[in-house]
């Protein structure tokens, strides 16, 4: 199993009655909620827990891009794994990813990965999301019925860009480039481990499986709601022939671990509260434009993740019902590992993409609870896939003399260097 | 009134209503697509000889994929034309229609026998933005539509029990394909440069409002004139953008009074 510590980056200071008072936490949340002086603090506190994942000893650190929102700070993800390259040297930076129908040219992100990847020595994890409808459609104005072929030319640019080694030039609909040359090129060849987050479109099933990428099945309601969808795409593993190595397929858990199950509602309930009930209130309409989702999704019958019938569920959401169901894994490190052991065979995954910040939790909580996960918990589930063991297919595969500029000071006057003269 | 399905060249399947005699008249709807009921051609077609076309991606008129931006859409409008066999039609747009029937009127202007406008959508007002219809609750759309918006709702939904489970999903998924379709020229903000072509426009041109339009609002009849000296302008009483459904009567006197 891979382990990768997931900050969401949400803004921790939305006032409590933030539910009544505005209908979206995302696309037109007022601007002055934000105070970026209290995120100077809030953005140096995450990067720290990020980094402190590492010395914990899990396998990746992730971030992802939310624009116009209090869910998520990254508007740039990319930012964000650029300054944890030169703060890390061992864990993969997992940039779940950038989405690349909304970048124009979507150039810009075969470059910016490559650099990624050559500053970290390899460490980069590439994930390609189609983007939520919040981010793709009304904050970046993407038509929402163009969005997914604007998605697939995206992707056939960017990879052709890594691959080739002459210039040539790209006819595309959306984007035309007589000159493409890609300057730098990543470090892992033929191109970064790619991840595909979905959010329940079979399409993507499909084209994951067409390129061998990685399917990240990123849902906030837990593993007994996301095993139907995670069963549909096993099903399509089987049918298309391929192998069943669990490292196929990746899934975001919210954890909260603490000594015992009492003493983990008493710390952690008020912050996951906060995350469900304001950190997911989206206005139901935005969630769900007319194009974004295909015909043939809507009538498999998978309904939108923020349908208004949702949003009624988020208001009166109970600790004991987020825990009963699932949607958080809490408790002491026993009932953690045994939920998580269910999770993790009953979705048939490799990756775990884990969450232990989660909306306003301060940082001392995040530290106890990632802590005693990476010491209590995390050693009993490395093996649950011994026969995929060595299958290191969709991991990192980093330079072995890469630099380690977390262990210099890379800014000190350099003793007694020989300079040229 | 009366269906038939015809190919355009293109390679679109539409479902057209056609009805009554003397000069033609093609109607293109807005982006809610034709009803359940219109009488307001009904009673059109007590005048003229009324083509209706529902455009790819509405009721069962299939090809959508085969349109993506406005001249595809500009151009199946006159593949539409071609295909019924008419020469110089009257056209009239209601709303995203109206956008397409001037667009139409722009790029074939000796084609055009004269054009109507109702509501039409495809200009943008900085001062008046218009409210963003992908971005809106079901009982919002009926607000923003609608004179009457209870009167609306009825409406839009044909009377179908939206409480029964099979029915909502029915709707919600016609719904969603209509919208994705008028989103391609519509989204995220329905402005895709026709005033640059609209110098072009030589038709004798009507443009009709209704007085209580919370879509688009009646201060962009005036812009139209604006931008088409010619035009004559009229704004209907009682009625929202949705006008030709909340005012048949009206409407089609004014149609009448303009074609004669």
């Amino acid at each position: 199993m891979k382990f990768t510590w997931f900050n969401l980056m949400p803004w921790p200071y939305l006032p409590d009655d933030f539910r009544q008072k505005h209908r979206s936490v995302w696309v037109d949340i007022p601007s002055t909620l934000y105070d970026p002086k209290k995120g100077h603090h809030v953005y140096h506190e995450y990067l720290d827990q990020l980094e402190y994942a590492e010395t914990l000893g899990f396998d990746g650190i992730g971030c992802n891009e939310h624009h116009q929102n209090g869910y998520g700070l990254m508007p740039s993800p990319n930012l964000i794994a650029a300054t944890l390259s030169r703060r890390t040297s061992r864990a993969a930076l997992c940039v779940i990813g950038n989405s690349i129908a909304s970048y124009n040219p979507p150039i810009r992100v075969a470059e910016e990965f490559a650099m990624l990847d050559v500053i970290s020595g390899g460490r980069l994890v590439a994930g390609f999301p189609v983007g939520t409808p919040m981010d793709t459609n009304f904050c970046y104005g993407q038509i929402p019925a163009l969005t997914r072929d604007k998605y697939r030319e995206a992707h056939e640019l960017i990879m052709k860009a890594w691959a080739s080694d002459e210039p040539f030039a790209f006819d595309g609909k959306y984007n035309q480039l007589r000159w493409v040359n890609c300057w730098p090129k990543p470090i892992q060849k033929p191109h970064p481990p790619i991840y595909i987050p979905g959010g329940g479109s079979i399409e993507t099933w499909d084209f994951c499986l067409d390129y061998d990428y990685n399917y990240s099945y990123l849902s906030f309601f837990g593993y007994l709601r996301g095993k139907s969808l995670l069963d549909g795409y096993w099903e399509r593993v089987a049918k298309r022939g391929k192998d069943e190595s669990p490292y196929r397929a990746a899934f975001a858990q919210i954890i909260c671990v603490a000594d015992t199950d009492a003493e983990a509602e008493r710390l952690y309930a008020e912050h996951c509260l906060y995350f469900f009930n304001r950190c997911l209130h989206v206005f139901p309409p935005f969630g769900d434009p007319a194009g974004y989702r295909t015909m043939a999704t809507i009538k498999y019958g998978a309904l939108a993740q923020l349908t208004a019938a949702r949003q009624k569920i988020l208001e009166n959401l109970t600790w004991k019902q987020l825990v009963e169901e699932r949607f958080v894994i809490a408790g002491s490190p026993d009932t953690v590992r045994q939920q998580l052991e269910e999770c993790i065979k009953g979705l048939r995954i490799g990756h775990l993409f884990c969450l232990f910040h989660n909306g306003n939790m301060p940082d001392w909580k995040t530290r106890h609870s990632s802590k005693l996960f990476a010491e209590k918990v995390m050693p009993h589930l490395r093996d649950m896939w011994p026969e995929w063991k060595h299958d290191e297919r969709w991991w990192m595969h980093p330079m072995d003399d890469r630099i380690r500029p977390e262990e210099r000071q890379p800014g000190a006057e350099k003793m007694g260097a020989e300079w040229p003269r | 009134m009366k269906w038939q399905t015809l190919a355009t060249k293109k390679g679109t399947a539409c479902r057209v209503l056609e009805g009554g005699s003397g000069a033609p008249v093609v109607f293109l709807h807005g982006a809610g697509g034709l009803l359940g009921d219109n009488p307001c051609l009904d009673r059109l077609a007590q005048r003229y000889h009324v083509f209706a076309p529902e455009w790819p991606g509405y009721g069962e008129s299939t090809g959508e994929d085969l349109l993506e931006d406005m001249l595809d859409f500009t151009l199946h409008g006159w593949d539409l034309v071609e295909a019924l066999g008419l020469a110089k039609p009257h056209l009239i747009g209601h709303s995203m229609g109206g956008m397409i029937a001037a667009e139409m009127a722009c790029i074939a202007p000796h084609d055009v026998a004269k054009l109507i406008l109702v509501s039409p959508a495809g200009l943008w007002m900085d001062e008046h933005p218009i409210p963003d219809i992908f971005a809106m609750l079901p009982y919002q759309i009926a607000e923003a539509l609608f004179h009457d918006p209870q009167r609306g709702q009825a409406l839009l939904t044909g009377g179908a029990d939206l409480s029964d489970m099979e029915a909502l999903k029915e709707f919600y998924i016609g719904s969603q394909r209509r919208l994705a379709m008028a989103g391609k020229i519509l989204f995220p903000i329905p402005n895709r440069r026709l005033s640059k072509r609209l110098y072009r426009l030589t038709a004798e041109t009507c443009v009709l409002w209704g007085r209580s339009d919370r879509l688009i609002v009646p201060a962009y009849a005036e812009r139209w004139k604006t931008m088409i000296p010619h035009a004559r302008v009229e704004v209907i009483g009682d009625a929202g953008h949705m006008l030709p459904y909340e005012q048949p009567e009206a409407f089609v006197r004014s149609v009448a009074g303009f074609l004669g």
